[in-house]
């Protein structure tokens, strides 16, 4: 009889920080302690906290073990397991006092990182074993399908996530319900369910993350949506980088097939769905719906105008259906619990939940899920817990090389669709990169445009050419060159850009562009103007020099420098030589005196 | 699978195995597991609590879990009730035997055995 479980982590974050070790150093020492019949170790996908991983959860008591090293393993074992006393210095415990003083115990629930979050999408991440189809299946997996197929009409699957307030979670925000009845109201015959798992954001992973934590979800909502559509073959594109993802939900679909909740018949409604794993070689591109489906095809992944719109003419020319993974997350949920369980959560025109990546300049680097409505501060200061080293936020990027920035002074926005687009942002994905003072604003607008460069397939010109020349403008900016008459002219090729771009990617490449331009020109203008990166990022617009006064003369930045640049007699004041200095910093470092600035 | 029952039938077997993950039940069962409680016999008395809290089908509603010496060494192994809005209760010099019957007794009809507890010794 299983009196307590160990989970550990097997998402990437934890993975690569040696959670696998783990699971093998658990197994050992609890069977050195005579455990193993009493004691279970499970792997599960994400618990969203990546920052403090490897994580490890004992239940029942749900004491959360951050930073886990396997020599702790023993400790862990011999007292927490054997005799009851949890390794303190382990556990993480970030809550409020008065949580502390009531709580008996503390858990999982009560630290300030989950307290705030509300798990729809992720709900079964790090709570289940995602290569076990029966621990889905006890927390309700497959039931939604179950009632899809035997209780409700397609129609009133439909009816029901129109009714939800569902909208895509992928970027656009287009509402999922009204996307399945297009499907739907083409003539019967071959329709296909596509979904993007092509996830290629610069710091999104919460795709990935339900396909490692949670797979069956994807192939118990795709179903449902075949269901619903029309459709008797599904396909899930996603990217080779991902490869837990892709092994896990290979062993999903494999069990679902065994277990006959894919195939032919499935609960005996008459109803055939089958579903397959397609790998993307990572092009940025192959994110666009018509590129995603061409290059399932078979073919170079390159977009084509639309319309005809895949609900009409899709995959190999049949009606299809393309929904995100986190959509798609979202779907069981709302079948098995009705529409008002979705839509009575978020604002009025973003209904549910979302999941954000958390990056960039936070403490609490992960994954969370809250409310939509939730304001940007609540995100980064309470859950994410602010900014490390007592910098100053700056601004947050959403929506990664398709999105903008939302500056400082916004920070009390209520985050959903339509309050980021007002603001020149974008929801994309939800990839949430947060900068501080130390962060120069053109730097960063350069460098998604540099991603977007690399990325465009090549097809149209304003994108193919006119990204690569934006490029170059922020290039001569960040180098000191740049001219007013520049940022007349980065801003004019922006619009034109955007306008005349075939599809999303070239669409929005210029946002990150013009976002940092509406709400940071000051900084522009001290680049262009003043030759100055207030920041302290742009190498050559930084001079570094040693102020005499405070130099001692004890030549350790001479030797330390790889260049060369710094020259002088020992006790005497030392001088760098500005045309050999690289600005690499490192006799900043070295010096005990202070003595050496960038400015 | 060809119907909902055969989805109910795996769900109940495996329901017993998450649900100790959910760590949010009204009741609490701890068993002192220090060195104290482990030579008086707390590791059987701890696997007879979860093995009865499973088979009568409380484990949405009871956690059973353990504790290091709560400081009355003589009376292991010790055995503590917290119940949402009641007054705990230690029950003392627990046997496997006795587990069984605080499950049934107490924790299902919730009524107190009073002679294990501390208050009778």
């Amino acid at each position: 009889m299983i009196r307590s479980q160990i989970l550990i982590c097997g998402g990437t974050g934890c993975t690569s920080s040696g959670s696998k070790t783990l699971i093998e150093e658990f197994e050992n020492r609890l069977a050195e302690n005579g455990l193993s019949e009493e004691v279970k170790v499970v792997q599960t996908g994400c618990f969203g906290l990546c920052a403090l991983g490897p994580v490890v959860i004992v239940y029942p008591d749900g004491t959360f073990y951050s930073r886990v090293q396997k020599d702790d393993v023993a400790e862990i074992v011999t007292e927490h397991l054997l005799k009851g006393r949890t390794v303190d210095r382990l556990v993480y415990s970030d809550v409020d006092e008065s949580v502390k003083e009531e709580a008996m115990h503390v858990s999982l629930s009560d630290t300030t990182f989950y307290k705030s979050q509300k798990r729809v999408a992720l709900r079964n991440c790090g709570v289940i074993n995602p290569e076990n189809i029966d621990e889905y299946i006890a927390m309700d997996g497959y039931a939604a399908l179950g009632k899809a197929l035997t209780e409700m009409t397609p129609e009133e699957v439909i009816q029901t996530i129109k009714d939800s307030g569902l909208r895509g979670r992928g970027g656009g925000g287009f509402p999922t319900g009204l996307k399945w009845s297009f499907t739907a109201a083409q003539p019967k015959g071959q329709k296909y369910v596509v979904c993007n798992a092509d996830e290629g954001d610069p710091g999104a992973f919460m795709d990935r993350s339900v396909l490692e934590g949670d797979p069956h979800c994807l192939v118990e909502a795709m179903a449902i949506c075949g269901y619903a559509t029309g459709a008797s073959e599904g396909y899930v594109y996603v990217r080779a980088e991902y490869p837990i993802a892709v092994a896990r939900l290979q062993k999903a679909i494999d069990d679902a097939r065994e277990y006959g909740l894919l195939g032919k018949d499935i609960f005996g409604s008459g109803f055939d769905f089958d579903l397959f794993i397609r790998l993307g070689a990572g092009a940025f591109v192959c994110g666009e719906e018509t590129a995603l489906m061409t290059s399932i095809e078979g073919n170079r992944g390159e977009p084509r105008p639309r319309p005809p719109y895949p609900a009409v003419k899709g995959l190999f020319g049949k009606p299809t259906t393309e929904n995100n993974v986190e959509t798609f997350a979202n779907v069981p949920q709302i079948i098995l619990k009705g529409a008002e369980f979705f839509n009575t959560m978020g604002t009025e025109k973003s209904k549910g939940t979302k999941v954000f990546a958390l990056g960039g300049k936070i403490t609490n680097t992960g994954l969370v899920e809250v409310p939509m409505g939730t304001t940007l501060r609540e995100i980064v200061e309470v859950i994410g817990g602010g900014v490390p080293g007592g910098k100053k936020f700056k601004a947050a990027q959403t929506g990664g090389p398709s999105g903008g920035c939302i500056p400082a002074s916004m920070l009390d926005i209520e985050i959903d669709y339509d309050n980021l687009v007002a603001q020149g942002a974008m929801m994309g994905s939800g990839g949430l990169i947060v900068m501080d003072e130390t962060d120069c604003m053109v730097d960063i607008a350069k460098f998604f445009l540099e991603f977007t460069v690399d990325e465009s397939c090549g097809k149209c010109t304003p994108c193919r050419i006119g990204t690569k020349r934006l490029y170059e403008i922020l290039e001569k900016i960040t180098n000191g060159n740049g001219t007013l008459e520049d940022l007349d002219e980065m801003e004019k090729l922006c619009h034109y850009i955007k306008e005349n771009s075939l599809c999303g990617l070239g669409q929005t490449a210029p946002n990150p562009v013009l976002s940092t331009y509406q709400r940071f020109k000051d900084e522009y203008i001290a680049h262009v103007v003043d030759k100055k990166c207030p920041a302290g990022v742009c190498k050559n617009l930084l001079t570094i020099s040693i102020i005499e006064d405070k130099c001692k003369g004890c030549t350790a930045c001479s030797r330390v420098c790889p260049v060369g640049a710094i020259s002088g007699s020992v006790k005497n004041p030392h001088v760098i030589d500005p045309a050999k200095c690289i600005k690499c910093g490192a006799c900043i470092e070295k010096c005990k005196f202070g003595a050496i600035v960038k400015k | 699978m060809k119907s909902l029952a055969e989805l109910a039938a795996i769900k109940e077997k495996m329901q017993n195995k998450v649900v100790l993950r959910e760590g949010s039940s009204e009741t609490r069962v701890v068993v002192g597991m220090a060195t104290c409680g482990i030579a008086a016999g707390a590791r059987p008395v701890l696997n007879a609590f979860v093995e009865e809290v499973g088979a009568q089908g409380l484990a949405g509603n009871v956690m059973v879990t353990q504790t290091g010496c709560i400081g009355i060494c003589q009376y292991e192994p010790v055995v503590e009730v917290y119940e949402a809005g009641k007054e705990k209760i230690t029950y003392v010099k627990m046997t496997p035997e006795k587990a069984k019957e605080v499950v049934e007794k107490h924790l299902k009809a919730g009524k107190v055995i009073d002679e294990y507890t501390i208050s009778n010794v």
